[in-house]
């Protein structure tokens, strides 16, 4: 925890992230590659869904990155609000962009897969409905934490928002198993292991590392941008 | 592919436009506070 702490000053941090963006960068760029190909060329069609199922190899891991972004801008929002570590608010504000962008790229990749197979691109359903409203949790995030004057008051309205917000969590997971919806229930993440075929779930599993890896470059990318507009702001406002 | 490519090229496209987007805006972003900064002189060493 001590060493989690020491990292909570922004110099140190930037300093770290600085070592680790490039490595970071080449990883993502060398597995996405991979990825791709796994996804597109090498994995044989679904025998349901036939090429269909190529979209889950996006849609699936945006909406775990998506659900466990905003997992991190409450636990960032609890940091603020309890410790007021000065990297949770500038982290939160990085990570909210990042977490809403992934959240759309799995709303409208599923919409996608919903037109052949289900024969509607939207149906209000609990699974669906709940991701957009994580989405718009995202939208709230980001707003709140840009409507006042001073930044450090929208940090901590929006540090509000993500610990409430965070109860939608549980929703959007157990959706499937407490109302009767059409979105299939959990094949990855369930009691007994995946139901899925490994020749689909090494590539599902593959994208979802990769596009892990994206968020975690985005999001250190952006954090280091507001390390330095706060120097920027700082620095303005003593002139 | 089958009569489905549509839907999983447009999928592909629609992620690469949103998080390729977020990424090179995000660079441009860094670009730019850092040229500022280093106007003000206070830009870091490496």
């Amino acid at each position: 925890m001590a060493g989690l702490h020491s990292l909570a000053n922004p110099a140190r941090f930037r300093r770290l992230s600085q070592r680790v963006l490039p490595s970071l960068a080449f990883a993502t760029v060398l597995m996405l590659a991979v990825g791709l190909y796994l996804a597109l060329i090498q994995s044989p069609p679904d025998y349901q869904q036939g090429d269909t199922v190529r979209i889950m190899f996006v849609h699936v891991p945006s909406a775990w990155i998506a659900m466990a972004g905003y997992g991190l801008l409450a636990a960032l929002g609890a940091s603020l609000l309890v410790w007021r570590h000065p990297l949770a608010a500038l982290m939160a504000r990085a990570a909210a962009p990042v977490g809403a962008a992934f959240a759309a790229v799995c709303l409208v990749t599923g919409s996608l897969w919903g037109r052949p197979m289900w024969g509607a691109y939207w149906v209000w359903d609990a699974r669906l409905t709940s991701m957009l409203l994580l989405f718009f949790l995202y939208l709230g995030h980001i707003a709140l934490s840009r409507a006042y004057d001073e930044p450090e008051r929208g940090d901590r309205a929006a540090a509000i928002l993500a610990l409430i917000g965070v109860i939608n969590l549980p929703i959007i997971k157990f959706s499937v198993d407490w109302w009767n919806t059409l979105h299939q229930p959990a094949s990855v993440a369930r009691l007994g292991g995946p139901s899925i075929h490994p020749s689909i779930l090494i590539p599902l599993l593959w994208m979802a590392a990769t596009l892990f890896l994206l968020f975690v470059l985005l999001v250190l990318l952006r954090t280091e941008n507001e390390i330095d507009r706060r120097r920027l702001d700082a620095a303005e406002a003593q002139a | 592919m089958s009569n489905h490519a549509v839907f999983v090229l447009s999928s592909y496209l629609v992620a690469a436009v949103i998080l390729g987007g977020l990424l090179i805006s995000s660079l441009a972003t860094r670009r730019r506070v850092r040229r500022d900064l280093a106007a003000r002189g206070l830009d870091r060493k490496r």
